[in-house]
C-alpha cells in the first residue's frame, strides 16, 4: 500500500512536542484531505435541502446524496441501494432494527441471541427490547481463544430465537468472526440476523450479499468519513414489512389528520433532514478506500498488528488479550500493575494516543477478568514507526513505575 | 527523567503516590459502618466504595475498596489517613481544600493540613485525571452531606 500519511493533515501536528502517533482508529479515524475537501466543496457549491426543492441546487444536492447511497451499496456488496438506509451511525442503525423489527417480530417469551464480545451499542438496544417485550436475552460465551463458542451458539439456536446478532470484528479482541457460517446456522434456526460491521467495513473487503446477513450496520467516522453518518444495510423485503422508526418529514407519502401512509424504501426510515454533508463525506471516503484497495488495507493492518504483537510480547510483564491466530488491527493489553489509564496518560506525553478503559464492552471485560485494558488500533496511515513509538513510550511507563529496563 | 519532567509525569507518579497505590492504607470494608457510599466513574470504569463509622460527629473509622488507576487509589488511601479521627466538619473542610489544590491553587498545595495528599498537587496539570483524584473525596462529601 502506498504511504498515505501526507493525505492526513492532522498527522502533521505535534502533541506535547512530539509527532502525533494516532493509535485509536477503532474509536474514530482521522480524515484525509480528500474527505475534508469534499465537505468544503459541498457547502461551497452544492448545499440545499434534499428531496423537496424544484430548483437546480436542490436537485443537485439530492443527486449527490443519492449517488452516495449507490456507492455504499456497491462498496459493501448490497444488491439494492433501496436497502441502504442512512443513519447517524452503528448505534442508531441497531436501535432502528431493535425498535422497529422488535415491535413486530419479538413477543413475550421469545429469545434474542447476542454474544459476550459485543460493544454496548449491540447489547443495550436488545436488553431494552427484551425488557419491553418480556423476551429472553441469551448471551453466547467465548472460547479460551476468544472466539464465539460454536457449541454454545448452536445450543442458543435450539431455542429458535427470533433475532440473532453478533459483531463481525471485536473492538477489543480483534477477533474476526465467521459471519457467513454463523448467519447460515441462525437462518436454519429461523432467526433474522443483524451483524455489527463497525470494525469490519473500514478494515477489510465486506460483501453483505455473500454473508447473507439480513441487516448489516456500520459507521462512517470509523472509515475516514465524518461523524454522524452511517448505514443500515437491510434486505428490502424485511425493511418493507417493518414499521417506521421515527416519524416526520421525508418519510411520508400522504398525511391525513389522524393517520398517514409512508414513503417507500429507503425514505421510510429517513425521517427529517438527513446528514447530506456526512453522506458526501462518506462517498469521498469510499472512493479513497476503493483507490487504496480494501485487500491492501486489510493486509497492511494485519501486518502491523502482527508486528505490534511481536514487539509488545518482548516487554516484560505485558499481557496481551485476543486470539492467537489471525486478527484485525486491534491490540489490547495490560502492563504489570500499571493501570491502563496511567499507561494512556504516560504514553500521551510522548505523543502516542491509545485508548484505556472498558471500550464499551463491560461484559467482555468481566470475562477477561480485568476492569480495563489499554488498546492500540491501526489504520491505513499507521506505520511500523508508530508501533516502535508505542513500545518506547511503554518502556517509559515501566521506568516511571519503578520497573527496570528490559 | 529524560525530559526533565517538563510534562509533570515524574511529579504525578512520584514514589509516595505509587506507594499508596501499591499498599493502600485503610483498604477493605467495615463490618459495622454508619455510612456507605459507592461511586463510579462511568467514563473510565473506576469504582470505589467508602465506609465510615461515625461516633457522634467524629469519624471513628474508615475503609475504602474498589479498583481504579494509581491516582484514584492513592488519593483515596491518603484521604482515609487524613480524615480518620477528625470531626466530620473538619473532614469536609479538607475536601474543599483538596478540591482547590486540584484546581491549581498554590496556596492550598502549601496547606500542611492536607498532609501526604499534597503529593497529588501535580494532578492539576492533567485535567482529565482530576476526576480520578476526586473520586474518594466525592464519596466522602456524599456520605457526610447530611451530617452536622
Amino acid at each position: 500500500m502506498r504511504d498515505v500519511r501526507s493525505d492526513f493533515p492532522i498527522l502533521h501536528r505535534e502533541v506535547h512536542g512530539h509527532r502525533l502517533v494516532y493509535l485509536d482508529s477503532a474509536a474514530t479515524t482521522q480524515k484525509p484531505r480528500q474527505v475534508i475537501d469534499a465537505i468544503v466543496e459541498y457547502y461551497s457549491s452544492l448545499n440545499a435541502n434534499v428531496h423537496r426543492g424544484a430548483y437546480d441546487l436542490a436537485v443537485r444536492a439530492t443527486e449527490a446524496y443519492e449517488a452516495v447511497r449507490a456507492e455504499v451499496a456497491t462498496f459493501v456488496g448490497a444488491p439494492d441501494p433501496n436497502g441502504v438506509i442512512f443513519v447517524r451511525g452503528t448505534t442508531e442503525a441497531i436501535n432502528l432494527v431493535a425498535s422497529s423489527l422488535g415491535r413486530v417480530r419479538v413477543q413475550k417469551g421469545d429469545t434474542i441471541v447476542v454474544t459476550a464480545m459485543e460493544h454496548h451499542s449491540n447489547l443495550i438496544p436488545w436488553q431494552l427490547l427484551a425488557e419491553a417485550r418480556e423476551a429472553h436475552l441469551v448471551m453466547v460465551e467465548l472460547t479460551a481463544d476468544w472466539q464465539i463458542d460454536l457449541a454454545g451458539y448452536r445450543r442458543a439456536l435450539e431455542r429458535s430465537p427470533k433475532i440473532v446478532t453478533f459483531t463481525h470484528v471485536s473492538n477489543v479482541l480483534g477477533t474476526i468472526n465467521p459471519v457467513a457460517d454463523l448467519t447460515r446456522l441462525a437462518h436454519d434456526a429461523g432467526a433474522v440476523v443483524l451483524v455489527d460491521g463497525a470494525q469490519a467495513v473500514p478494515h477489510m473487503p465486506v460483501n453483505v450479499a455473500a454473508l447473507d446477513a439480513d441487516f448489516y450496520v456500520f459507521s462512517g467516522h470509523k472509515m475516514l468519513a465524518p461523524m454522524g453518518i452511517g448505514a443500515l444495510i437491510g434486505k428490502p423485503a424485511l425493511l418493507d414489512a417493518m414499521p417506521p422508526y421515527q416519524g416526520g418529514g421525508e418519510m411520508i407519502r400522504t398525511v391525513h389528520d389522524t393517520s398517514a401512509t409512508y414513503a417507500p424504501l429507503p425514505h421510510k426510515f429517513e425521517a427529517g433532514t438527513p446528514n447530506v454533508e456526512g453522506a458526501v463525506g462518506l462517498g469521498a471516503a469510499i472512493r479513497y478506500l476503493d483507490a487504496l484497495g480494501m485487500d491492501e488495507v486489510a493486509a497492511h493492518e494485519r501486518a502491523l498488528a502482527r508486528y505490534a504483537l511481536e514487539r509488545l510480547a518482548t516487554i516484560d510483564a505485558l499481557t496481551l488479550y485476543g486470539p492467537a491466530g489471525d486478527r484485525a488491527g486491534v491490540v489490547s493489553f495490560t502492563l504489570a500493575d500499571i493501570h491502563p489509564h496511567d499507561l494512556a496518560t504516560i504514553v500521551d506525553s510522548e505523543g502516542v494516543a491509545i485508548r484505556a478503559g472498558h471500550h464499551c464492552a463491560q461484559p467482555l471485560m468481566r470475562r477477561l477478568d480485568v476492569a480495563a485494558t489499554a488498546r492500540a488500533t491501526f489504520y491505513v496511515y499507521n506505520t511500523r514507526e508508530d508501533v516502535d513509538a508505542l513500545v518506547a513510550a511503554l518502556e517509559k511507563a515501566r521506568t516511571l513505575f519503578g520497573y527496570a529496563h528490559a | 527523567m529524560p525530559d526533565g519532567d517538563a510534562s509533570g509525569l515524574t511529579e504525578l507518579y512520584q514514589e509516595l503516590i505509587l506507594d499508596h497505590y501499591r499498599r493502600p492504607r485503610n483498604q477493605g470494608s467495615l463490618e459495622a459502618y454508619t455510612r456507605r457510599v459507592a461511586l463510579a466513574n462511568p467514563t473510565c470504569g473506576d469504582e470505589l466504595e467508602l465506609d465510615l463509622l461515625l461516633d457522634g460527629d467524629t469519624i471513628a473509622d474508615v475503609r475504602f475498596s474498589g479498583h481504579g488507576c494509581s491516582i484514584s487509589q492513592a488519593s483515596a488511601s491518603m484521604m482515609t489517613q487524613l480524615i480518620k479521627g477528625k470531626k466530620v466538619a473538619e473532614a469536609r473542610a479538607l475536601a474543599v481544600r483538596f478540591n482547590e489544590m486540584l484546581h491549581g491553587s498554590a496556596e492550598a498545595a502549601r496547606d500542611k493540613s492536607l498532609g501526604e495528599a499534597r503529593a497529588l498537587a501535580g494532578v492539576a496539570k492533567f485535567p482529565v485525571r482530576v476526576k480520578c483524584a476526586l473520586l474518594g473525596w466525592n464519596a466522602l462529601e456524599e456520605s457526610t452531606r447530611s451530617q452536622p
